[in-house]
């Protein structure tokens, strides 16, 4: 029933044995560590578990191992460090965004992602490519205010 | 003998701290003992009991200078911690960032109630800074004795005490007790939770003498959130660590009658744990976990639908026996000044069960070792977990310690202390640590749901349109049908589905305002709930226990009878209003949003987006909020944009203000989504509402595009809380600005499109 994968996550190969069914966000968490893409819906509903796929934001939580290829991953520790940031992650910072932070994964890795193809987006467009993720505390004013900053250092 | 040996490092007169060596001028000759004597009186090497009458329970100097706050609450997100480092600070002449400052561990701090009722600064905060101002008046006099002066003539800066700016004579508190502890007996009140208080000699600080208090600083949590460096609860794992999943049934009260467990004997290392109603499985992988609780086979009792048609609910509510009453307030004789009204005016609100919905589903780990059992959890409660577990695994609750972790957010009492029950039944009996967490259709089908309620609102008028007597009175589901912690099994879902007995509270609420009329009288009546055990519809402390509920409707209703009157609804409140802090806050919330003085509603739109603006204000435990909505009502499809809002906010004495702007936007934005979207769904079995698309919330395109926050400081009144005022009067508010653009009059939430189609047309 398992079987052997290769990842490609955050440029380093990882092998796992696993039921080629279970999710990738499984993987990433208790296989390889990874905990910051997070369990929200399990029904890619809320955006907790987004990692990259090929510069894509995908939800983790129904993506099978299997379907993952030779396709390479991103998660949020590998989008950028203390000491090397993405401006997504300094603007959070800058602008006190998380209450409870849980949701933060999701919003972070799905605005790199458009922000990676979207130069000067207006609000609307922001809205448009957030719509759907999910926040319980209420942050929505902070998320907004934090991608524009993000999008104004990317240029 | 650490104590000897600390004193004798003084008599050398010489000491390292941090990096370099400092020299401690010492006025007098002094001989070994009196220093050791000196010093024992109020610190020693060996940690006094965790009691909430030791300074030592609270505040600890570590050999590097830091100082360690241990506090028995805990950060839900709005950063409770920063403002307690800054009292702690403040009070102790230290800097900020040498405060560390250590929530909810059972280990470290006493119980101070946990999360709860916003209480954090009001009550956590007032304690950790009698604690603090008790540890610097201590560290004076053992500083006094040492540079041979008089405490009066010491001064403290950044935790080295001074004789009168000499800088030769000085001596840190690192030096005097770093990595020992405080030997100190409060004054404690003997009460454990919210209103614990244990003050020493020591009287804080007057408020102009405050420097960190009221600066904005920012969270520090909030960098390792973004880089991945902080463990949430649902990231803890320990050695031999298995996962489980708790099974619930189709149809809610029914219990499993036949397992079968040949379904999963092709998951490795898959178990059943069953017993009674509780059901659940582990398995040695989480997806193993997850499929198993899928596949696993199970015949279920066969019982009859617990639960009425959802459209029936708010009739079930008003036909059902009352299982309480009380009246909180009253004045003058109601009853005979409806009989010789002029005018009477009538109204009833309705509003429905709402989930916490957390943004993942609570997760809890239980360890069971060698005697002692250790629970990591997201609860706004660990001492009262702890309780809970102890009695669950008959332990006695000394070897039980519970360690909040960062949960996936939590509005009260959600799913978190049924998550740590549950893992800890299944420890027990698989003998290994289970860390389990729920799904999504648990986290959000069966937490313990927010009540809901009816609200009766009644005034009297006289000819000449002056109200005269004022009536309310809600009817709902108890907000503490379960008890706001897990510290007894029955007030937990493992507890009811293993048989125990139950205990359903009772408990309700009135609104909270200084409206004075000639007579008023307000009160609730709560009635039994649905299904009394397990149920998926037990209710319990959702943000801001039924303050929603009772100020839509209050506050709704006295925007109908400033209408009725033709009044400006700020004009009539404040013809009303008595309390000069109430009154503050609503003209500082019209001033800011400039309000013009006119009734509602207006008449003056016809196209198909009408525009109207709604006030509504409340009071909660000593805080004043005035809340101005300003929205946009599209009537072709009834879709609702709250798209402004003006605050006003006083909480007293402010700590943080960057915080509490965050804070309070948090509360805005929850309070929109309640209004606008949130319903627990049902049928005659179960709860529907179990996803993010059966139990939507606000989404970020319809974020307001304005929240001005007004903060009214009051440093001399100290401080009340913040965590949910703020989200008691937005219901109201909308539901006003909604009747100022259209004249409808929507008295049932959420208002969902259809619902406000419906009522416009």
């Amino acid at each position: 029933m398992s079987q052997k994968f290769t990842l490609n996550v955050n440029g380093k190969p990882n092998t796992i044995d696993a039921d080629p069914d279970m999710p990738l966000l499984y993987a990433l968490r208790d296989d390889l560590g990874l905990n910051n893409p997070h369990f929200g819906c399990g029904l890619a509903q809320c955006g907790a578990c987004t990692v990259h796929m090929d510069g894509q934001a995908i939800r983790s939580c129904i993506t099978s191992v299997s379907s993952v290829g030779d396709a390479k991953i991103v998660t949020l520790a590998g989008l950028g460090t203390p000491e090397k940031p993405h401006p997504l992650q300094t603007a959070y910072v800058e602008e006190q965004v998380p209450q409870c932070g849980y949701c933060i994964n999701g919003w972070i890795m799905t605005a790199a992602a458009f922000l990676a193809t979207k130069k000067k987006p207006t609000d609307a467009e922001i809205k448009d490519a957030l719509t759907g993720l999910k926040c319980r505390c209420g942050t929505h004013i902070s998320i907004l205010k934090a991608v524009k900053r993000a999008a104004t250092m990317m240029g | 003998m650490t104590k000897f040996e600390n004193t004798s490092s003084f008599s050398r007169r010489s000491v390292l701290l941090g990096g370099g060596a400092l020299v401690v001028s010492v006025g007098a000759p002094m001989t070994l003992e009196m220093l050791a004597s000196m010093q024992s009186a109020h610190a020693q090497g060996v940690k006094p009991p965790l009691t909430p009458d030791q300074l030592s329970s609270y505040i600890a100097v570590n050999a590097d200078g830091s100082v360690s706050a241990y506090f028995g609450k805990m950060d839900m997100g709005h950063g409770l911690h920063v403002a307690i480092g800054q009292m702690v600070a403040d009070e102790l002449d230290v800097s900020f960032k040498s405060v560390k400052v250590i929530m909810g561990d059972t280990a470290t701090s006493v119980n101070q109630g946990g999360a709860s009722g916003s209480t954090g600064v009001q009550f956590g905060g007032k304690q950790m800074r009698v604690a603090a101002a008790e540890a610097r008046r201590v560290l004076v006099e053992m500083a006094a004795g040492l540079l041979s002066t008089s405490a009066d003539k010491l001064a403290v800066n950044d935790g080295v005490v001074n004789v009168g700016g000499d800088k030769a004579k000085r001596i840190s508190y690192a030096q005097m007790i770093g990595g020992r502890y405080f030997n100190v007996q409060l004054d404690w009140n003997k009460k454990y939770g919210n209103p614990l208080y244990a003050p020493g000699k020591a009287k804080p600080k007057k408020p102009d003498e405050l420097k960190i208090v009221g600066q904005p600083i920012k969270r520090e949590d909030v960098a390792p959130k973004v880089f991945c460096q902080q463990d949430y609860c649902t990231d803890i794992k320990v050695p031999g660590m298995v996962h489980g999943r708790m099974i619930r049934p189709a149809v809610a009260g029914a219990v499993p009658v036949k397992v079968d467990e040949s379904s999963i004997k092709d998951i490795s290392g898959a178990k059943v744990v069953w017993d009674k109603g509780f059901l659940g499985v582990v398995a040695d992988r989480e997806w193993d976990a997850i499929q198993a609780a899928q596949k696993l086979k199970v015949e279920w009792s066969s019982v009859q639908p617990p639960f009425p048609d959802q459209a029936a609910l708010y009739d079930h509510i008003r036909k059902a026996p009352v299982r309480k009453s009380e009246v909180e307030k009253q004045n003058g004789n109601v009853e005979d000044a409806f009989k010789n009204a002029a005018r009477v005016i009538e109204a009833e609100y309705e509003w429905p069960f709402q989930s916490h919905a957390s943004m993942g589903p609570a997760c809890a780990l239980v360890e069971i070792k060698d005697g002692h059992v250790t629970c990591w959890s997201g609860t706004q409660k660990s001492h009262f977990v702890r309780q809970g577990l102890a009695a669950m695994l008959e332990m006695p609750t000394d070897k039980v310690r519970v360690i909040w972790t960062p949960g996936p957010g939590s509005y009260g009492r959600n799913d978190a202390d049924d998550a740590a029950m549950d893992a800890a039944v299944l420890a027990k009996a698989v003998g290994k640590p289970v860390r389990v967490q729920y799904m999504r259709d648990q986290g959000t089908g069966w937490d313990p749901k927010g009540p809901a309620s009816t609200h009766h609102a009644k005034a009297a008028l006289d000819a000449s349109g002056k109200v005269v007597a004022y009536a309310f009175n809600s009817k709902g589901f108890s907000r503490v049908d379960v008890n706001t912690n897990g510290s007894k099994p029955y007030d937990t879902l493992a507890g009811q589905t293993l048989g125990v007995s139950l205990h359903s509270g009772d408990g309700f609420g009135v609104p909270a305002e200084s409206y004075a009329f000639d007579s008023k009288k307000l009160g609730w009546e709560t009635i039994p709930p649905l299904l009394d055990r397990a149920s998926p519809l037990r209710n319990s402390h959702l943000r801001d226990p039924v303050g929603p509920q009772i100020h839509f409707a209050s506050e709704s209703f006295i925007d109908e009878v400033a209408a009725a009157v033709n009044a400006d609804p700020i004009e009539f409140r404040l013809r009303h209003i008595k309390d000069p802090r109430d009154i503050a806050v609503i003209k500082a919330a019209a001033e800011k949003a400039n309000w013009q003085t006119r009734p509602s509603p207006r008449r003056d739109q016809t196209g198909n987006t009408v525009s109207g603006r709604g006030i509504a204000y409340a009071q909660r435990s000593g805080t004043r909020v005035a809340v101005i909505a300003e929205v946009d009502i599209k009537r072709s499809t009834g879709k609702i944009w709250a798209r402004k809002f003006t605050v006003a906010h006083d909480c007293g004495q402010i700590i943080n203000p960057d915080g509490l702007v965050k804070c309070i936007e948090g509360n805005i934005v929850q309070g929109i989504s309640r209004t606008l979207w949130e319903e627990v769904t049902f049928d005659n079995k179960a709860v529907t509402s179990v996803d993010w698309l059966t139990y939507p919330i606000l989404d970020i395109t319809e974020t307001p595009e304005q929240v001005d926050v007004v903060l009214i400081n009051h440093p001399e009144i100290a401080p009340s809380g913040a965590g949910e005022p703020s989200i008691r009067p937005v219901a109201a508010a909308i539901a006003n600005a909604i009747f100022d653009a259209t004249g409808v009059r929507i008295r049932r939430v959420p208002f969902s499109p259809e619902r406000v189609k419906s009522a416009l047309s």
